[in-house]
């Protein structure tokens, strides 16, 4: 009984029925190259809306992790080509460290002057792309110059299939990257004290205050850990597409918060998990992955995505209505 | 005198000039349960402030086991055993009963993993220790009021606790949760822990305190053991005078009986009330009753024009209205101060002066621009008229007592020159002293500027001291039309109960 009023486990029964219908439509779905494709589609929105969900958590919300994301990447590629370093570990790092910079900036405003998470996103979002375009560059950096070991780690596979035709296809071990982030992410949330201060201060900020919490560390560890994933995010994303486009990941924001409500984290603070925020990423990436399949066009794709984050942010209000009722 | 656990001492607090206490002393023995009495406004909040270390006292001292405490701090006053219950509790509603009482242990140790197993075990023998009944893994935002109270004590026994304060512990909860909150503090008491309950409730300061120290415009007027007070001497000392408890008498003029001014033909509201006959003369006052759900504030709204799909006539002085909306409502003369008015009356951060003038401003407008001399004007006589304790119409609504609030809302309605005034729960949360002022008020309305008040109460007493009638509800119907003259507090209750 208690398993059946989780909200995971009626998000993973939707889901379930979603891939039904879906599949009963367009039978291809079900094939396994659709579905190692899907999951490929997981790995990049999945591992932001890490982030986004421990913010979401808190209470706050996170709009510049889409622009710390291109900013990391852009400047790693470039960093790279000019230094002419191939490598893997230290990009990554270094990525990360330039988005958990970025996100100190967002904590900062926000535990400082005690300003509203969503201006102060929309704020540094709106700077760093400006800085990256107007000073760093506009150029695209394609698969000619972009720094092969990169691509070489995301080209790695799990396991790797071939199809009658010769032809093969694998599951991305860029996969298990995201799945082991996302366990790290559930053991803090979890089982530490910073994770569970994360659910104090999104429950009620002065019960957090009076209890003891030390709320600028919480506020900085949330917004610095939501950057840092966003540039580590970034860069991956370069590395499976080929492409380093300063102007990626436009719109992208809408997506992620969209995975995260959907897998029933409380755009009111307080509430969410690890499990439910990966069954949200998802069922997105199913459906966009399933307009795209059924050839609708990308704009309606906006449409849906935005109906998305309205249901889910519905029902998820309604659904703490009545808890609290 | 130095027997006491705790003892405030000569305590002066300031606040930017204003005297919030002014030798204030306050003794309190180990493991009594001590009542503080006091009027929203006495100083209680700054009394409870000083104890737990919130305010530094401008002069005084406090002293614990007799020993002077130089300067006490929050971490200071939880170490010697001051814990305090808010009213809002602090709790943590999105996390479980287990996690929010093992918090504090938690942080004192400075731990920074999560320990579960050790979690539950720490809440388990946290309520054990209160001997209640609590699901350690239910959310605490699912509990009732009175289960997040018990959450709450039992967070603040956990650390070796001496004193518990509670603030107005039983202002959420029903008469049954009262009993087992009494029940649960005599048991803390038996362990030697001492209690502090502040409140205004007499009745329950009676029956559960030992001594009643009580307090008025920041100074202790009053302290005894609890056998030496009663109602009427609580009172005078928390308000400094006598209330006057005449009932009111509606004398219409000789001869003639003047046309009703509110008078309602077979009101019928689908599923809540059916065929409702009323009719209430000017300067009458009517009291209604019923159990929650009897229909009667279904019948408020219905002449307040929220409920537009009724049946049956309204007519107002004598002339049939239609109410659809509530600024039909309005126009034709009908005012409603509604029960919650903090949530649907009023604009907590807005001053004075806009809340009154709320449901003015189309008049104050009529060539567009507001007539800014005219509002200062009308704001100024109301705040006269209704005695408002402002300095200026300026001042936002939030830092009023409950009482002067309630004026401003009567007040407002003033201003749209009602001809009927309905009042829902008129005093409730109020206190003794101002729920008299605004009783006072509403008997001036109805009897020098005629008035028709229909006014809606759970208070039995506070319908049979100030109606000249009283209608009781059940089920969507009136079940009697009592003269106040005939009736008592019991034979109105006793009639009620026979409603199920």
């Amino acid at each position: 009984m208690a398993l059946l009023r989780r909200s995971e486990t009626v998000i993973a029964g939707i889901l379930l029925l979603a891939m039904v219908l879906i599949g009963t439509i367009n039978p291809a779905f079900w094939q396994l190259d659709n579905l190692f494709s899907l999951m490929r589609s997981n790995v990049i929105i999945g591992i932001m809306a890490m982030g986004v969900l421990l913010v979401l958590i808190s209470g706050g919300i996170d709009v510049s992790f889409p622009a710390f994301a291109v900013a990391a990447m852009y400047l790693t590629i470039k960093g790279m080509l000019a230094l002419g370093y191939n490598g893997v570990v230290l990009p990554l790092l270094a990525a990360t460290i330039m988005g958990l910079a970025f996100g100190a900036v967002n904590g900062f405003f926000v535990y400082k002057f005690r300003m509203i998470p969503l201006i102060v996103t929309l704020g540094t979002s709106a700077m760093v792309r400006g800085f990256l375009l107007g000073v760093v560059g506009t150029s695209m950096i394609n698969i000619n110059k972009m720094p092969t070991a990169l691509i070489e780690f995301a080209r790695t596979d799990v396991v790797t299939v071939a199809k009658p035709d010769g032809t093969t296809y694998g599951l991305t071990a860029m996969v298990l990257i995201y799945l082991g982030l996302a366990l790290a992410m559930h053991l803090v949330l979890r089982h530490t004290m910073i994770g569970r201060s994360a659910y104090a201060l999104g429950g009620d900020p002065e019960a957090a205050r009076r209890a003891g919490f030390d709320l600028r560390k919480t506020i900085f560890f949330i917004y610095c850990v939501a950057g840092a994933l966003a540039g580590f995010a970034g860069l991956l994303h370069s590395g499976m597409i080929w492409l380093a486009n300063p102007r990626d990941f436009v719109g992208l924001e809408l997506d992620v918060i969209a995975a995260v409500v959907l897998g029933g984290a409380s755009i009111f603070g307080g509430r969410g998990s690890v499990l439910g925020t990966m069954l949200g990423v998802f069922m997105l990436v199913m459906v966009k992955n399933s307009l795209i399949i059924m050839r609708v066009d990308t704009t309606w794709q906006l449409v849906v995505v935005g109906l998305i984050v309205i249901a889910a942010t519905a029902l998820s209000a309604w659904r703490d209505r009545r808890r609290a009722a | 005198m130095s027997d006491g656990f705790i003892e405030l001492r000569g305590i002066r607090k300031v606040f930017s000039g204003v005297v919030a206490l002014d030798a204030m002393s306050l003794v309190i023995k180990p493991g009594e349960i001590h009542c503080l009495a006091g009027e929203n406004g006495s100083g209680k909040s700054t009394v409870i402030k000083i104890m737990s270390g919130v305010y530094q006292p401008d002069g005084g001292e406090i002293l614990i086991d007799g020993r002077p405490i130089p300067a006490m701090t929050p971490i200071e006053a939880i170490a010697h055993g001051v814990q305090v219950i808010y009213q809002d509790f602090s709790l943590f509603g999105n996390l479980t009963v287990a996690e929010n009482l093992a918090m504090n242990v938690h942080l004192g140790e400075k731990r920074r993993l999560m320990n579960w197993r050790r979690t539950r075990a720490i809440a388990r023998e946290a309520v054990d220790r209160l001997g209640v009944e609590l699901d350690l893994d239910a959310e605490v935002a699912s509990l009732p009021t009175a289960g997040k109270q018990l959450v709450a004590i039992a967070r603040a026994l956990m650390s070796d606790a001496r004193l518990i304060i509670m603030d107005e512990p039983t202002t959420a909860l029903t008469r049954k949760e009262v009993e087992t909150l009494f029940r649960i503090v005599r048991d803390i008491q038996a362990r030697g822990i001492a209690i502090l309950f502040v409140s205004h409730k007499m009745r329950e300061m009676l029956e559960i305190s030992e001594r009643i120290t009580v307090i008025r415009n920041g100074r202790k007027v009053a302290e005894g053991p609890t056998g030496d007070f009663d109602e009427a001497l609580i009172t005078r000392h928390m308000t400094g005078g006598d209330i006057l408890n005449e009932p009111y008498a509606w004398n219409p003029p000789p001869g003639r009986a003047p046309a009703p001014r509110l008078e309602i033909r077979g009101l019928t509201v689908p599923g809540k009330c059916e065929g409702l006959d009323l009719a209430i003369r000017p300067g009458e006052i009517v009291g209604l009753s019923g159990l929650l759900g009897s229909g009667r504030t279904d019948l408020a709204l219905a002449l307040f024009g929220m409920v537009p799909r009724y049946e049956g006539e309204i007519l107002i002085d004598g002339a049939p209205v239609r109410l659809r909306t509530t600024q039909e409502a309005i126009d034709a003369g009908i005012a409603y101060v509604p029960e919650d008015r903090l949530t649907e009356g009023l604009f907590l951060p807005q001053s004075i002066k806009r809340n009154m003038l709320a449901t003015s401003y189309e008049r104050l407008a009529r060539k567009l621009v507001i007539d800014r001399s005219q509002a200062e004007e009308m704001t100024q006589g109301m705040v006269r008229a209704m005695q408002i304790a402002t300095p200026t119409a300026e001042k936002p609504v939030m830092q009023l007592s409950g009482g002067n609030q309630q004026r401003v809302v009567l007040a407002r309605w003033l201003l749209t020159d009602a001809r009927v005034l309905i009042l829902n729960g008129p005093t409730v949360g109020v206190d003794v002293g101002s729920k008299a002022e605004i009783h006072a008020k509403i008997r001036e309305l109805a009897q020098h500027h005629g008035l028709a008040v229909l006014m809606i109460s759970d208070d039995v007493l506070e319908l049979v001291q100030n109606c000249n009638r009283i209608v009781l509800m059940h089920r969507g119907r009136f079940i009697e039309d009592l003269p106040a003259a005939a009736v008592t507090e019991e034979t109105v209750s006793d009639r009620l109960k026979t409603f199920t």
